[in-house]
């Protein structure tokens, strides 16, 4: 039998975790299929659970100088009724699983899985979410891209537990999302591109492109976004093959179950081409 | 790990597996055989149940997170007025061939409702986009949904 934790607060987690590496559970929609071991069978863990998705101090979502605040435990179907949470971002999260999923999954819990396919990740990237990890005796604020070292692979310390997600407070006035997959519903990410612009009078005064699934992270690269920046809105078509050429590079994908390299790398480069193209009809 | 929660408003006191699954649960321990196993990886929504009112896959729910929690299975649901409101639509509208899938899905409609009492049919089909039936068909199941509504206006 798995020893598990069911702390009472947030302090008296922490506690738990300066003493004895856990596995920290919130709604468990990754971690228990992936440690399922069939019908009326334990899934199998090998360290000590801890239940963390009950606790109200990591449900919170709140705006203030720094940002919107969205807590570790927040599942997917409050960030989509949340009025504080960018139009974009939510529909992204409506594109997720289905409802009852939605109503367990929790933000944390996708960029912790830090699979190339977590369909929040392309927004965090894109908008630079800071990640937030306390431990008993400190606080470290990280990028998410930072954050994520490779697939199922984070820097986050056995006593620290991710208590928040910051965000800008910011609605872009061009918002773009294609997620590819094999069906409308229920569907895991084949390809998926998120493009955000600001377009002011005919000018690009700011622009962020992230893809999702084509590499072993996410894709996205502020240096060839800055080319585009300051840019009128008609030049970028022209520029449209030699930025695509520039994410080629970029674009490493394999094949899986879901996927081949070779569809990937094809459809995403298109997508980009299409967000560009709905850019410079402003 | 002793838990309490409460099942079909009754409460219930026990000593579980805090990693045992609350489908395994509900349908081994607790005779809540409504409760099915399809796919067992969240995909098909044969297992959904309400928690707090809400659906969830009870596939991939640990039995530590319902602690203090209102659990409703089909065996408590099914005393409502909104069931048979539910159930006398699906049967109108023919959406039940093999039932393996029904009782997930009328947990399913009722969570939908409870959030939106009055859906479009495009919200009905995001809102059962968690759901799979392989013998019905969705636009029966979608037309049992429109009928239950258009009869239980003011339930929900």
């Amino acid at each position: 039998m798995v020893k598990a934790y069911r702390p009472n607060t947030l302090t008296e987690a922490l506690e738990i975790l300066s003493t004895e590496k856990c596995t920290i559970m919130a709604g468990g929609t990754d971690l228990m299929v992936q440690r399922a071991r069939g019908s009326a069978v334990l899934p199998g863990f090998d360290r000590p659970l801890m239940f963390v998705g009950h606790l109200k101090e990591l449900q919170k979502i709140y705006q203030d100088e720094e940002g919107i605040h969205i807590g570790a435990a927040a599942i997917l179907t409050d960030m989509m009724e949340h009025e504080l949470i960018p139009g974009i971002f939510k529909e992204m999260i409506g594109q997720m699983a289905s409802p009852p999923t939605r109503n367990m999954a929790t933000i944390a819990g996708n960029i912790c899985n830090a699979s190339p396919a977590g369909d929040t990740l392309p927004y965090l990237y894109a908008v630079n979410a800071q990640i937030v990890l306390q431990s008993t005796d400190q606080k470290r604020i990280i990028a998410t891209r930072d954050f994520i070292i490779s697939p199922k692979k984070t820097c986050i310390k056995p006593d620290e537990i991710l208590v928040k997600i910051i965000i800008p407070a910011k609605e872009y006035s061009n918002n773009y999302y294609r997620k590819l997959g094999q069906r409308k519903g229920m569907s895991l990410t084949k390809v998926s591109l998120l493009g955000m612009a600001d377009v002011v009078d005919g000018n690009i005064l700011d622009l962020h492109i992230a893809l999702g699934s084509v590499a072993a992270s996410i894709v996205h690269s502020p240096k060839i976004e800055k080319s585009m920046i300051s840019k009128k809105a008609g030049e970028i078509k022209e520029m449209a093959e030699e930025i695509v050429k520039q994410y080629a590079d970029l674009i490493r994908p394999i094949d899986d179950a879901r996927s081949t390299a070779i569809y990937r790398k094809k459809a995403s480069l298109r997508l980009i081409k299409d967000f560009m193209e709905n850019i410079s009809q402003e | 790990m002793i838990i309490e929660f409460t099942l079909n408003n009754e409460k219930v006191k026990m000593d579980v597996e805090p990693t045992m699954r609350v489908l395994d649960l509900l349908r081994n321990d607790l005779g809540m055989s409504s409760v099915k196993e399809g796919c067992g990886e969240g995909e098909c929504g044969a297992c959904v149940i309400l928690v707090d009112g809400r659906a969830m896959n009870s596939c991939m729910l640990p039995a530590g997170a319902i602690v203090n929690r209102s659990i409703v299975t089909l065996e408590g649901f099914k005393h409502t007025e909104q069931f048979k409101v539910i159930e006398a639509g699906l049967l109108k509208a023919g959406s039940v061939q093999c039932g393996f899938c029904t009782p997930g899905f009328v947990m399913a409609i009722e969570s939908l409702l409870n959030q939106n009492p009055d859906p479009t049919d495009e919200e009905i089909k995001e809102g059962l986009s968690g759901n799979l039936c392989r013998c019905t068909g969705y636009n029966m199941i979608i037309k049992g949904v429109r009928l239950a509504i258009e009869k239980g206006a003011g339930l929900w």
